[in-house]
C-alpha cells in the first residue's frame, strides 16, 4: 500500500531535483553571459566616444576571432598557452589560495625543458619530449609549491610571494640564458642550445595549431575530475572553504595545499615546455610574453572552474586575435582590446554578487 | 506560414541557428576591406607602441612615409610579442588584408617566426630588420635590412666629448650583445677623439623596455657626477626626460627625442628606414626580385643624426660635421688599431682597420679601454 503512494512521490522529487540542476546550470550561464553583454555595451560607449562605429567594431571582433576557419585557428593558437597558465591560478584557488605566479613557473619550466631537450637530443624523440614535459612540470610545480609552503609553514601571503617569486624566476632565467647556458652562436638574441628539429612538438593534423592545445584540454579535464569527483578533491575544496574546519576534521591541510600548488605550477611549467618545444626550439627572452599574467584573468572569469577555463581562454584568445583586425582596419590603438578585457573582467567579477538573487534560478525543492 | 516557437521541433531550431551562423560567417561581404586589386598592401609589425620615441617609432615613421605613396596601402599592428602571436599577425595580414610585402620589424621575429611564414607563403615578400639573412641558408622571399648606426653613435661621442666637463659619460644599455657593445665602443671612441682620458660608465638594465630601471640608472649615473648620457634601449623616452629634469646633457638614439629635452638634447643617432622601405616597396610594385640584403650607414642613407641642440658649441658642430663628411665619403674607419679592451688586452693590433662591412665587428664581445663595465 505504501509503495503505491511513495513511488510517484519519489519520481516527482527526482524530477524536481533535475529541474533544480537545470536552474543552477542556467544561472551559471546567464549571469556571465549577461555580464559580457553589459561589458560589450559599455565598451561600445567608449568606442563611440573616440568616434568609431561600435557595430563595426563588434563585427570586426567577430570576424577576427571567430568568423572563419582561419580566425578560429588564430583564436585556438592564442588560447592554448592561456588554458595551462589559467590552471596555475584555478587549482590552488580550490584550496583558497590566490596564486599569481604562473609566469615564473612558465619560464623556469621552459628553461628546464630546453636544457633537458638539448642534453637528451639524439635519443628517441618521444622519450625526449616526455622527458622535457616531465622536467618542465616538476620544476614549474616545485616553484609554485614554494609559495604554497611559505604560506602553510610561515604564514607568508601567497599572492605576494608568488608574484615576487616570478621576478626571481625571470632574473634566474635571464642569468642562465645570457650566461652559463648561452649558445655561443646566438649573437644578438641570447638563447640556449637548440633542442633539435626532431624533438619539436608538431602541429595538429590539418591545422595550424600545435599539440599544446590538446595537452591543455586534457590537463583541464583531468583537473576537473580530480577536483570534483575524487575524495582528495573534495578534501581540497574543504580546505578552501574553511581551513579550520578542515584541520578539525583531521585533513592533511599542508599536503593538500602543497599538492594543489604543485599541480598548478606543473600546468604552467608545461606551457613553458610547449613554448620551447613547439615554438622557439630553445629558451630565450621571447618566453617572457605575459602568458602567466593573462592566465590570471582567464581563471578569475572562469570562476576558478577547471573546465570553464577552456571557453574563457577561447574568448580571451579570440579577443586578442581580433585586436589585430581593429588595429589594421580601424587604426585603433593596441590598448583597445585591453580596455575591452578590463571592462569584461570587472563586469564578470561584479556579477558574482548576483548569484542567488533571482528566484527563477533557485532550487524549488519539495 | 507562421512560426510558433513553442511548436518548433529541435530540427527546426537547429536549422534556424545554422542560418544565423551562415549569415554571420558571410559578414566578410559587408565589412570594410583593406584589400584592393590594384593596390600593393604592405603589412608592418612593431614590437612596441608606434609612438615610443624609439625603436618602433623609427619604423613607424618610414611606414607613414610609404603610406603616402600612390598605390600603396599600409596595415600596421603594434605591441606584437615575439611568439606565435607574430606568426598569426603575419598570416592575418596576408590572408585577411591581402598583404604581399610584410615588414616584421623586431629582431626576435626572424627565427623561427618569419622563416616559418615565408615557407608557408612563398609568394609574399618578407623584409626583416636586423641583418640576419644569409645566402643559401634562408629563403629567397625573405630579406634583411640594417644600418651601421655606430657611425652616429661615434658622432654622438664627439659632441659629448665637447660637452662634458667632468669627462665622465654614461651609457644605459639593455643587453651585452654585439650590436649594443659596438655602439658603446663607438660612442666612447668618438668622445676620446676629443679628450683621450674620457671614461664611459655602462649600466646594463637586462631588457629592452624597463622604464623604471632606466630612470633609476640615469639618476644613479648623474649622482656619480656623469654629465652626458646616451643609451641603447627600445624607448629612450624616460632617460631623455630624466636628463632634462636633472639638467645634464643627453644624446638620443633610434628616433629624434629633442622635443622631450629642449635644453639638454645635444644630438642623436637615428635610423632612416625610409631608404630600405622605399627600395622594397618599389621592387614589389614593379615585380623586381627582392633584394635580400640591404645595409648601409650615413653614406647610403640608412642612418642619420638629429639636428644639433642649442647647447652644442660651434667648435663641436664643426668637428662633428667634418667627421660626418668623411663618413659620407666612406673614408672614415671607427675601429682601427691599436685598440685595447678595458682589461688591457689588444683587440685590434696597430695597422689593422676594420671597415664597417667587416663581419668581424658583428661578433664584438669586448668593451674598449675607458669603458667602465663588464660584458
Amino acid at each position: 500500500m505504501d509503495a503505491a503512494v511513495t513511488l510517484p512521490a519519489r519520481q516527482a522529487a527526482a524530477r524536481d531535483r533535475s529541474f533544480d540542476r537545470i536552474r543552477a546550470a542556467a544561472e551559471a550561464l546567464v549571469i556571465p553571459i549577461g555580464a559580457l553583454a553589459a561589458a560589450m555595451v559599455i565598451f561600445g560607449v567608449f568606442v563611440l566616444v573616440i568616434g568609431k562605429d561600435p557595430l563595426e567594431v563588434y563585427a570586426l571582433i567577430w570576424k577576427g576571432g571567430f568568423a572563419s576557419n582561419f580566425a578560429w585557428q588564430n583564436t585556438l593558437q592564442r588560447a592554448a598557452p592561456l588554458i595551462l597558465t589559467a590552471l596555475c591560478v584555478a587549482i590552488p584557488a580550490q584550496a583558497g589560495l590566490v596564486v599569481i605566479g604562473a609566469e615564473g613557473a612558465l619560464v623556469l619550466g621552459g628553461l628546464a625543458a630546453a636544457v633537458l631537450g638539448h642534453a637528451l637530443s639524439g635519443g628517441s624523440p618521444l622519450a625526449v619530449k616526455l622527458g622535457m614535459a616531465l622536467a618542465a612540470m616538476i620544476i614549474g610545480g616545485a616553484w609554485v609549491a614554494v609559495a604554497g609552503a611559505l604560506r602553510h609553514y610561515r604564514g607568508v601571503n601567497e599572492t605576494i610571494s608568488s608574484l615576487l617569486l616570478t621576478y626571481i624566476a625571470i632574473a634566474l632565467f635571464n642569468h642562465f640564458v645570457e650566461g652559463p647556458l648561452r649558445d655561443p652562436a646566438s649573437l644578438n638574441k641570447p638563447s640556449t642550445m637548440p633542442i633539435g628539429e626532431a624533438n619539436m612538438v608538431g602541429l595538429l593534423p590539418g591545422m595550424d595549431v600545435h599539440w599544446g592545445l590538446v595537452y591543455g584540454l586534457v590537463f583541464c579535464t583531468v583537473c576537473y575530475v580530480l577536483v570534483r569527483h575524487t575524495v582528495q578533491g573534495f578534501a581540497l575544496r574543504i580546505v578552501g572553504g574553511n581551513v579550520r574546519a578542515a584541520r578539525l576534521a583531521g585533513l592533511p591541510v599542508g599536503a593538500l595545499i602543497l599538492a594543489s600548488c604543485f599541480v598548478g605550477g606543473a600546468a604552467a611549467g608545461l606551457a613553458g615546455m610547449l613554448e620551447v618545444a613547439a615554438v622557439h626550439g630553445s629558451a630565450n627572452a621571447s618566453l617572457i610574453a605575459g602568458y602567466g599574467y593573462a592566465g590570471i584573468l582567464v581563471a578569475f572569469i572562469a570562476r576558478q572552474n577547471p573546465l570553464a577555463v577552456i571557453p574563457v581562454a577561447l574568448l580571451v584568445g579570440g579577443i586578442n586575435a581580433s585586436g589585430g583586425m581593429l588595429q589594421r582596419r580601424l587604426d585603433l590603438p593596441d590598448a583597445t582590446v585591453l580596455v575591452l578585457q578590463g571592462i569584461a573582467f570587472m563586469a564578470i567579477l561584479s556579477a558574482e554578487t548576483l548569484y542567488g538573487r533571482w528566484r527563477a534560478f533557485q532550487p524549488r525543492g519539495s | 506560414m507562421s512560426i510558433d516557437p513553442r511548436r518548433m521541433s529541435r530540427r527546426q531550431i537547429l536549422k534556424t541557428l545554422a542560418a544565423v551562423g551562415a549569415v554571420s560567417a558571410s559578414s566578410s561581404l559587408w565589412l570594410p576591406r583593406a584589400r584592393a586589386a590594384d593596390k600593393l598592401v604592405v603589412g608592418v609589425i612593431y614590437v612596441g607602441p608606434k609612438d615610443d620615441y624609439g625603436y618602433s617609432q623609427a619604423q613607424a615613421q618610414a611606414a607613414a612615409a610609404i603610406k603616402k605613396m600612390p598605390g600603396v596601402t599600409v596595415v600596421e599592428q603594434e605591441k606584437v610579442a615575439e611568439t606565435t602571436d607574430v606568426q598569426k599577425v603575419m598570416a592575418s595580414m596576408i590572408e585577411q588584408d591581402g598583404a604581399t610585402l610584410v615588414f616584421p620589424t623586431s629582431f626576435g621575429y626572424f627565427d623561427p617566426h618569419m622563416l616559418k611564414m615565408a615557407e608557408k607563403y612563398p609568394n609574399v615578400r618578407f623584409a626583416h630588420c636586423g641583418g640576419l639573412w644569409t645566402e643559401g641558408k634562408h629563403p629567397k622571399n625573405t630579406a634583411s635590412y640594417f644600418g651601421y648606426i655606430d657611425e652616429c653613435q661615434y658622432l654622438n661621442g664627439v659632441v659629448a666629448g665637447f660637452a662634458t666637463k667632468s669627462k665622465k659619460l654614461g651609457f644605459i644599455a639593455a643587453k651585452p650583445i654585439p650590436q649594443v657593445l659596438r655602439n658603446i665602443n663607438a660612442f666612447t671612441l668618438g668622445a676620446q677623439s676629443i679628450k683621450p682620458d674620457i671614461t664611459t660608465q655602462v649600466i646594463f638594465t637586462g631588457d629592452w623596455l624597463l622604464p623604471v630601471k632606466e630612470a633609476e640608472a640615469a639618476n644613479s649615473l648623474i649622482d656619480q657626477g656623469i654629465d652626458v648620457i646616451t643609451m641603447h634601449v627600445d624607448s629612450p623616452k624616460v632617460v631623455v626626460e630624466t636628463c632634462e629634469r636633472r639638467g645634464i646633457h643627453v644624446c638620443g638614439y633610434h628616433a629624434d627625442q629633442s622635443a622631450l629635452a629642449p635644453k639638454s638634447y645635444l644630438t642623436g643617432a637615428e635610423w632612416n628606414w625610409l631608404t630600405p622601405y622605399n627600395t622594397h616597396v618599389k621592387d614589389a610594385m614593379s615585380g623586381a626580385p627582392l633584394k635580400n640584403f640591404l645595409r648601409g650607414g650615413l653614406k647610403e642613407g640608412f642612418v642619420k643624426t638629429s639636428a644639433y641642440g642649442k647647447a652644442v658649441p660651434e667648435a663641436a658642430r664643426r668637428k662633428a660635421d667634418g667627421i660626418k663628411a668623411q663618413m659620407m665619403k666612406g673614408e672614415f674607419v671607427i675601429f682601427k688599431g691599436e685598440l685595447k679592451d678595458n682589461a688591457g688586452k689588444v683587440v685590434v693590433p696597430a695597422g689593422t682597420a676594420h671597415k664597417q662591412t667587416d663581419v668581424w665587428l658583428e661578433q664584438m664581445n669586448w668593451l674598449v679601454a675607458g669603458v667602465i663595465g663588464k660584458v
